[in-house]
């Protein structure tokens, strides 16, 4: 027998079209691999609106509810809070939310809110997911000593002033998220439909 | 008889004789144990490899059992966990070596690695010994990472969601990236499940079969020594290396000192201090995993702490990106750096013992900022420590990059033609 191939052109060429036929054929073969990771049917359901009631909710006071399993604030702020936020706006990466994700309806401002004196948010860093502490007391702290109240992320430090705003120099690059929602009467909260506003 | 090597080693007669004739058995045991040669100088710092060893077989051996009781679900997790260390006969016992184990698995690994960079192990003709070294920390890492989330307690929970995120700062591609691993819009019960298989079965198979190659590829080039001299330069009239002495039973009697040494001190861990201070077993994850508060103050297991404190360390944006994502960068390249380690030393020795004093200086100052990273890395941001982590984030990476330069300009000091 010899070794000598007999067409090389042709050889070369069926064995060039069935290495890429069964690349193909094996690369395709990953597809229900990889679609099987994505959220499953259940998982999509799962994530219905939320309603939260704030008619209990003192000034300086937080209700968090689960929206999407993820904790959803609810803050009231005092007029003086609200007054002083305006004044932090040197301080903060992104004071008008250009960068930040919310939805349009929510006016850019010091305040983020549909009512300037309730404020909805995701409570997860925009960093890497940690949920931040409550800390609305104006009083000097072990990472601000000039801390105007706010919220603190004891994962990588970032801070955020009473509206989710984040600080400047902080790892975290934007504002915390606002979620959509709208108010379903004066007290109660829809969270994660826009109700028409959008 | 059969159509491999003809002139493989085979047994003269009995059993073995039979299984020579169908499976190269003899000659695999001269090849990898009696007679493979390693330098008589051998020292302290050559028993890591044989522990990582041991401790991989512990963990395996371990995770078994511990499979045999855990329940990868959300809502069992926890609870099955506490049954193990409560009801299960000697659960406690089970789950304390693979927990302590993970972290003396990395010490070890840690050790074995300064090993090399100590002594060049990574250069010419070891370099994909290195590479291969790189991947087996790489899915250690992984299977650590992964293998966290299973208790499903505080730490569990908001570590993974830290970890996880880093992928969300990839730009474009990132949030949709983060859903699919987690398989849900936050981490649940979907991704415990996932993480769960990746542990007990996708991750170890790999972690085996690299230390299969690991090992192979040692033993083709041969082992190192604190010399940084190639033993087979020097051989007698029967071509075993005159400084050499066989892996079996030389190497392997005096591994067993450093093996009964570890026991001792793994068996104190486990019986006196199994959580290791909460650097082996964190407090919060002593309370079930919940999605809506993070702990008050989150640190990730003490072998991840250096490469998080650097992550910390990155507060500023540069080159127009963002400060989140450059932190994951940085994270990324001092991992990835390490892989690059064989070419970036140009000295024409390899053991420190002659190389000059740039590179003694340098090695010292990485080690020195490695540790004090991961010592940053358990502890809460202060504006003062971010500075530390950036200066040493800075060296650690300098130490590198002026390799090339430091250790060609360098002099260096005669190599003996034999070990000493």
């Amino acid at each position: 027998m010899s070794n000598e191939v007999a067409n090389p052109t042709r050889r070369r060429v069926l064995v060039g079209a069935s290495l890429v036929v069964g690349g193909v054929g094996g690369v395709s073969a990953l597809t229900p691999f990889v679609a099987s990771w994505n959220p499953s049917a259940k998982a999509r359901a799962a994530g219905a609106p939320v309603k939260a009631d704030i008619s209990k909710l003192e000034p300086g006071g937080q209700v968090i509810v689960a929206w999407r399993g993820k904790p959803v604030w609810i803050v009231r702020r005092s007029a003086e809070a609200l007054a002083n936020l305006a004044v932090l706006d040197a301080n903060l990466a992104d004071p008008d939310s250009a960068k930040s994700k919310q939805p349009k309806y929510v006016p850019g401002n010091a305040a983020r809110a549909l009512r300037d004196e309730v404020v909805v948010m995701i409570g997860l860093c925009t960093h890497l997911g940690c949920s931040p502490t409550y800390r609305p007391e104006v009083v000097p702290t072990d990472f601000d000593a000039n801390w105007q109240g706010g919220f603190y992320c004891p994962c990588h430090g970032s801070t955020f002033d009473l509206s989710g705003r984040v600080y400047k120099g902080k790892p975290a690059p934007t504002n915390l998220e606002i979620p959509p929602h709208f108010y379903e009467s004066d007290t109660i909260i829809l969270i994660g439909e826009d109700g028409g506003n959008a | 008889m059969g159509v491999g090597n003809p002139n493989r080693a085979k047994a003269k007669s009995g059993i073995v004789r039979w299984i020579d004739d169908r499976f190269p058995l003899t000659q695999m045991w001269q090849d990898h144990m009696s007679k493979y040669y390693a330098s008589r100088t051998l020292n302290f710092w050559y028993v890591f490899g044989v522990l990582a060893l041991l401790v991989l077989v512990n963990q395996i051996l371990t995770g078994i059992w511990l499979t045999m009781s855990y329940e990868p679900s959300a809502e069992g997790a926890f609870a099955s966990v506490e049954y193990i260390m409560r009801d299960v006969e000697m659960g406690w016992i089970i789950r304390y070596m693979h927990s302590s184990g993970a972290s003396a698995f990395f010490i070890v690994v840690y050790l074995h690695m300064f090993r090399g960079l100590m002594y060049g192990s990574y250069q010419k003709p070891r370099e994909l010994i290195w590479l291969f070294g790189m991947a087996i920390y790489l899915a250690l890492m992984a299977e650590g990472f992964f293998g966290y989330l299973l208790p499903w307690g505080q730490m569990s929970y908001w570590g993974a969601q830290v970890i996880l995120s880093l992928a969300g700062a990839i730009p474009v591609v990132g949030e949709d990236l983060v859903q699919w691993i987690r398989g849900d819009y936050l981490i649940s019960g979907i991704t415990l499940n996932r993480f769960f298989s990746l542990h007990v079965i996708a991750l170890p198979m790999v972690i085996i079969g690299l230390v299969v190659l690991h090992i192979l590829a040692l033993h083709d080039v041969g082992s190192n020594n604190p010399d940084g001299i190639e033993i087979d330069q020097n051989k007698d009239e029967n071509g075993v290396p005159v400084d050499g002495v066989a892996f079996w039973p030389y190497h392997v009697i005096k591994d067993l000192v450093a093996v009964g040494v570890f026991l001792t001190v793994f068996c104190l861990v486990i019986f006196f201090f199994p959580e290791g201070g909460g650097y082996f077993i964190e407090k919060p994850n002593y309370e079930p995993a919940n999605s809506l508060k993070t702990p008050e103050h989150i640190a990730p297991v003490w072998y991840f702490t250096p490469y998080y404190s650097m992550l910390r360390a990155i507060t500023f944006p540069l080159f127009g990106l963002d400060a989140k994502f450059l932190g994951v960068i940085t994270m990324g390249g001092a991992i990835a750096i390490l892989f690059v380690m064989p070419w970036l030393d140009r000295s024409p020795v390899k053991s420190m013992r002659y190389k000059g004093w740039m590179s003694r200086l340098w090695l010292g100052i990485f080690v020195v900022s490695f540790v004090i990273l991961g010592y940053l890395g358990t502890l809460a941001t202060t504006e003062g420590r971010t500075i530390v982590a950036q200066l040493c984030t800075a060296l650690y990476f300098l130490y590198f990059i002026l390799m090339p330069f430091y250790t060609r300009m360098e002099v260096t000091k005669p190599v003996p033609a034999r070990v000493v």
